[in-house]
């Protein structure tokens, strides 16, 4: 137990998959525009890394590891996760209609987030077994979100700041990130 | 230039539509293993080995894979190709093999691949595919070399791991360089790149001012365009 809550609080503070792995900045910075959307988001990608890290996990311990082909982890991985977004949005669609209308839109999008993929080859790195994959898989999603909702709600407040003309848009979000990143380095007196 | 020809393509993916730079595609590698100049050739030079690869073999498959299935099918042959690499650099460079990690994997999502699959490679001849893989790589390599210089300068003094800046030693009385440590951390890559884009945007207000069409294929700035179908019909219509 105590082994989990430190992979929690590992995962989703301390190595802060946005702010210090650099995974899944793509949405972090493309749907940070409002906290309504970041929201929305945050919960597709929460939803999606714990399914992927089980499903991943439960795949390569039970088939890749005793046939021997590990190697083909990469591939085994992407095409998983590629077919379980389709399956998740099929499935939503037809019964959860409003939890669809509300991730409709982020969920393709989440295959090309690093973040799914790393979290997956993370956990064989590591060496979790399935629950701590999971675990994990949830716990960096969660700090995916909390960074992406934070950033989110700065980006709502400089629209009224005065910035010079160079640095608006793509820079000075840019900056605040690095900013929060700093931030986080705060957390790793936790563990 | 004539169009197309192999030439353009190098010409076009180094300077032209410099994926990084430009295009803005491809940032989570671009970040997060330029904390040294060799970093940052090691990761360019892999990625543009996949890239002219995938480019080539998609554009060879290009009048065999039905048009519903394409994207799992590039996904597929781009992370083969990914797998046959990172055997040959565990195999033969094991010292770069662990300094990247896990980003080498990752490649398989970077929106680099996978946008040159669908905006050129599988609408063009092979061989006009394969110099547009290699010119798109070393723009990549190019840029992502230079912000390691640049992080590897402020926050190690040292270039290519060579110590071009004598450090400071309090103990021995020494005057030298306090290397700003920050920037080889995350952080730092936020602020180069941050750095880097203002220059640039300041580049573009310069060049509308003087009347200059400063429209290029620039998506609002991240990967998350990559599954914007508006950017591609943008990006495809430029060309």
């Amino acid at each position: 137990m105590k082994e989990l809550l430190l992979i929690i609080v590992g995962s989703a503070l301390v190595n802060n998959v946005v702010l210090s792995q650099f995974l899944g900045l793509c949405p972090f910075l493309g749907v940070s525009k409002s906290t309504n959307t970041a929201a929305g988001m945050g919960g597709a990608v929460i939803f999606v890394i714990t399914l992927a890290s089980f499903v991943t996990g439960v795949i390569y311990k039970l088939i890749l590891v005793p046939l021997d082909l590990t190697y083909l982890q990469t591939i085994v991985f992407i095409l998983i996760i590629a077919a379980l977004v389709q399956f998740v949005e099929m499935f939503l669609k037809k019964s959860v209609p409003s939890l669809y209308q509300a991730l409709g839109v982020y969920l393709p999008l989440i295959t090309t987030n690093c973040a799914v993929l790393g979290v997956a080859l993370l956990n064989v790195q590591k060496e979790y077994n399935i629950l701590q994959g999971t675990v994990n898989g949830f716990a960096t999603a969660v700090g995916f979100t909390i960074s992406i909702i934070l950033m989110a709600s700065i980006r709502e407040k400089i629209r009224y700041n005065d910035i010079p003309k160079a640095f608006q848009g793509f820079p000075i979000v840019l900056i605040t990130a690095g900013l929060m990143s700093i931030a986080f380095f705060g957390f790793s007196g936790l563990i | 230039m004539k169009a197309n020809s192999p030439s353009e393509r190098l010409f076009n993916g180094i300077i032209k539509e410099n994926p990084t730079f430009v295009l803005m595609l491809g940032m989570c590698p671009t970040l997060a293993i330029t904390t040294s100049a060799s970093n940052g050739i090691g990761m360019g030079l892999t990625t543009t080995v996949i890239l002219a690869a995938s480019n080539l073999m998609i554009s060879l498959l290009r009048n065999f894979i039905p048009d519903r299935v394409r994207m799992p099918a590039y996904i597929v042959v781009v992370a083969s190709f990914v797998t046959v690499v990172q055997l040959l650099l565990q195999g033969f460079i094991p010292s770069l093999y662990s300094s990247l990690g896990i980003y080498i994997p990752l490649i398989v999502v970077n929106c680099i691949i996978l946008g040159r699959a669908e905006a050129y490679a599988s609408k063009h001849a092979p061989v006009a595919s394969l110099f547009d893989g290699i010119g798109m790589g070393l723009g990549f390599t190019l840029s992502i070399t230079c912000i390691g210089i640049v992080r590897e300068l402020i926050g190690a003094g040292k270039i290519f791991g060579l110590q071009v800046l004598p450090l400071a030693d309090a103990a021995a009385g020494k005057v030298g360089y306090e290397p700003i440590t920050i920037f080889i951390l995350a952080p730092g890559a936020f602020f180069v790149l941050a750095l880097l884009s203002a220059i640039q945007n300041k580049l573009r207000i310069g060049a509308a001012k003087r009347g200059i069409d400063p429209s290029n294929p620039d998506c609002g700035g991240s990967c998350a365009s990559c599954g914007n179908t508006l950017c591609k019909g943008k990006e495809a219509a430029v060309k």
